[in-house]
């Protein structure tokens, strides 16, 4: 070890594998459906997709988790994203790309991306 | 890149109740389900919540698994790792909601406790050196190295008023400033890792879960008082500990945070591990140089004192475990905010082990202050079975009791000492009602004449002498003049002993002496033991009216004490009778007593 900015660089880097250890209420939810009808979908590529993007990005605060079946499988993959304080927004259909759009356009610029939502595909 | 992360703890308890084979089941069926390369399973270092282990917590959810078989891997994996749903029926009750889990911090259990020195256990994985750098470890290093003087750590250490865990109190800053003081060609660093009390497991626990931040304060040490060697003494009883020992201080040394010119700054530090052979009396700082030096563990006369004169003769400092993990923190966060914790007089948090009569048996870190009410009744869960308290006893054989008179006295050095009791390093053995304050005097003491090194009198006799009044006393032979004798000695050996193994000896029959004279008279004057422990003072009775003649009794009494017909009250032979118990415990009409 020869400087602090060496200490840092290790730091940082190992930092994004225990960030999911923190229990931090105040952040971002990101819920991805892993039922059997999830996962026949496709959910497993959108899930790490999620999980990698936000690692690459450094966000960290936002918390990907999975969740069960509820209960609209004829839209699988469904992706939930609770920011606190604003009301629950459910993404339908996802698949990894779409998943990144979300990442850009909702988790880090807040803008929720209209076309992916459950509103829209229901119409 | 992983999704989730399940910690399964490796501490002694928890490996004790096989959770290395948990952790072999899960990489088997995630790998069944291919899984592998998406869910990260670590072993670490103790949760604290040791009577529920084995424990596992998978993250992000933060579920806490608690008493995990084996055989429940693969519906945790099934269900919770690849499904989402979260196994409820193996979740500790306590964090199970309709429809989340609770936090673990809002459990009762934790929610009172301030982890300081225990904050990476249970957290990190203790065998990589990038885990506990991500949670700023060696930052405090780095900093000391390259912004402070080594004058300027000990004023840190001094200002935030932090005092030995081991048991003795004195302030870590003033150890090492005396030994910065002393010119020398060669110092040293010594850390006690000999946790010899029964019952206590705070060091153990340290070693185990957080290896890493020892090596960074014993370094911090070196450079403040001008040392470039350290010596860790373990005892080989803690061999997780050691194996953790070892592998940290090997991957300090890849990383140059151990060895020549740390941080590019010059400074020279090395650690190395000795291996105690369990000895209570090298727990004591001059026997434990004594040993490091190859030589017979026992104590020497101070002065000179090893800040002075210490291992080969070299100005020392020796601090506990539980005193180097919290130097980190007191570096990076700053002296006020340490001394922001506490009492007056004393600063920061204090690790107990908790066990006896006690729900939640385990690890627990409080600030100083809190009341042993509440770690009892709110940390601890209360006593078991719905008895009452009755005593507690801290700092093991050296330590005194608590009564129940003083559960509201906030817990620190100075208030401890003023009942008759001392902090001790950790150990807090609770007791109901049912536990016999004479047993327990001479439970501490048979430990310590067997641990009595023997080079001094008044402690290799004395103790003996001691504990042949209270056997004695426990027989039904004693008299009040026995009680009297058995109080002048014990001040006497406490005045006389070399070293703090005898001087503090006494001190378990002294506090009960001081707190429950009355059982002592009851097992001298009335030949009764109040809480039914004694065997020789205690007969175990069937109340004929209440016996129902089922035979129950009969049929389980191990030497065949107990005779009667079917439907007819039974009779136990006193002669034969060895007072187990097991009768008492399998009668379900309440018709057998203790007397």
């Amino acid at each position: 070890m020869k400087s602090l900015a060496e200490l840092q660089a290790i730091r940082d880097k190992a930092r994004t594998q225990l960030n999911i250890r923190n229990e931090n209420e105040d952040n971002i939810r990101v819920l991805v459906g892993m039922a059997t009808c999830g996962i026949a979908a496709g959910a497993r590529p959108v899930l790490n997709t999620f999980v990698e993007e936000c690692a690459k990005r450094g966000l960290e605060n936002v918390t990907v988790t999975q969740t069960g079946c509820i209960g609209i499988c004829q839209y699988e993959p469904v992706v939930e994203v609770y920011v606190p304080g604003e009301e629950k927004v459910t993404y339908v259909k996802m698949d990894a790309e779409k998943a990144k759009k979300v990442i850009n356009d909702h988790l880090v610029n807040r803008n929720v991306v209209a076309e992916y939502t459950i509103g829209a595909y229901s119409k | 890149m992983y999704r989730s992360t399940v910690l399964v703890c490796g501490g002694t308890g928890c490996t004790s109740s096989h959770s290395d084979k948990i952790i072999e089941a899960l990489n088997k069926e995630l790998e069944k389900n291919e899984l592998q390369k998406e869910v990260n399973v670590i072993r670490t270092g103790c949760f604290g919540l040791c009577a529920l282990g084995p424990i596992m917590v998978v993250y992000p959810e933060g579920a806490f698994y608690s008493m995990v078989k084996p055989e429940d891997i693969p519906e945790i994996v099934e269900e919770h790792l690849l499904k989402g749903r979260i196994v409820k029926r193996l979740l500790y009750k306590e964090t199970v909601q309709e429809d989340s889990v609770k936090s673990l911090k809002e459990t009762k259990f934790y929610a009172k406790q301030k982890r300081v020195a225990l904050r990476n256990c249970g957290v990190i994985n203790p065998e990589i050196i990038d885990e506990y750098i991500a949670m700023d470890g060696y930052a405090a290093l780095g900093k000391v190295l390259t912004e402070m003087t080594p004058q300027e750590v000990i004023d840190t250490i001094l200002a935030s008023g932090l005092r030995g865990r081991g048991g003795g109190g004195f302030p870590t800053g003033r150890k090492w400033s005396f030994a910065a003081a002393n010119d020398a060609d060669q110092k040293y660093v010594c850390c006690n890792a000999d946790e010899g009390d029964p019952g206590a497991f705070m060091d153990r626990s340290v070693l185990e879960g957080d290896p890493h931040v020892v090596l960074e304060a014993m370094t911090i040490a070196g450079y403040a008082i001008g040392a470039s060697e350290g010596y860790i003494y373990v005892r080989a009883e803690y061999p997780i500990a050691v194996e953790r020992l070892k592998i940290a201080i090997e991957q300090a040394h890849e990383y140059g945070l151990l060895g020549k010119n740390i941080f590019d700054t010059g400074f020279d530090f090395d650690i190395h591990i000795r291996l105690g052979a369990g000895a209570f009396v090298c727990g004591e700082e001059t026997a434990l140089l004594t040993s490091i030096e190859g030589n017979r563990g026992e104590p020497r006369p101070r002065p000179p004192f090893p800040a002075v004169k210490g291992l080969y003769g070299k100005p020392s400092i020796i601090n506990n475990v539980e005193t180097y993990a919290n130097i980190p923190q007191i570096i990076l966060n700053g002296a006020d905010w340490f001394a922001s914790m506490g009492t007056e007089k004393s600063k920061g948090t204090k690790v107990f082990a908790l066990g006896g009569k006690i729900n939640n048996t385990g690890l627990v870190e409080i600030p100083m202050g809190t009341t042993l009410r509440e770690v009892v009744y709110e940390i601890g869960g209360g006593i078991p079975n719905g008895r009452e308290f009755k005593a507690a006893q801290t700092g093991g054989p050296s330590g005194g009791c608590i009564t129940a008179e003083n559960l509201d006295v906030p817990i620190d050095y100075d208030n401890l000492i003023a009942i008759g009791s001392m902090m001790g390093s950790g150990g807090l053995i609770i007791m109901d009602d049912t536990t016999c304050m004479v047993d327990i005097a001479k439970f501490f003491l048979e430990f310590t004449v067997d641990e009595s090194c023997g080079k001094c009198t008044p402690c290799r006799v004395g103790t003996k002498r001691l504990l042949e009044i209270l056997d004695k006393i426990i027989e039904g032979k004693g008299t009040m003049e026995d009680i009297d004798r058995l109080e002048a000695l014990c001040y006497y050996i406490k005045e006389n002993a070399l070293c703090g193994l005898g001087q503090t000896a006494p001190n378990p029959v002294l506090s009960t002496l001081r707190y429950f004279r009355d059982e002592y008279i009851a097992h001298v004057v009335d030949k009764k033991c109040p809480a039914g422990v004694c065997k020789n003072l205690v007969q175990i009775k069937i109340v004929p009216d209440k016996c129902k003649g089922c035979t129950l009794c009969a049929r389980n009494c191990p030497v065949n004490a107990i005779e009667g017909k079917v439907k007819e009250p039974h009779v136990i032979d006193q002669s034969k009778c060895i007072k187990c118990g097991v009768c008492i415990d399998n009668c379900k009409f309440g018709a057998i007593v203790r007397e």
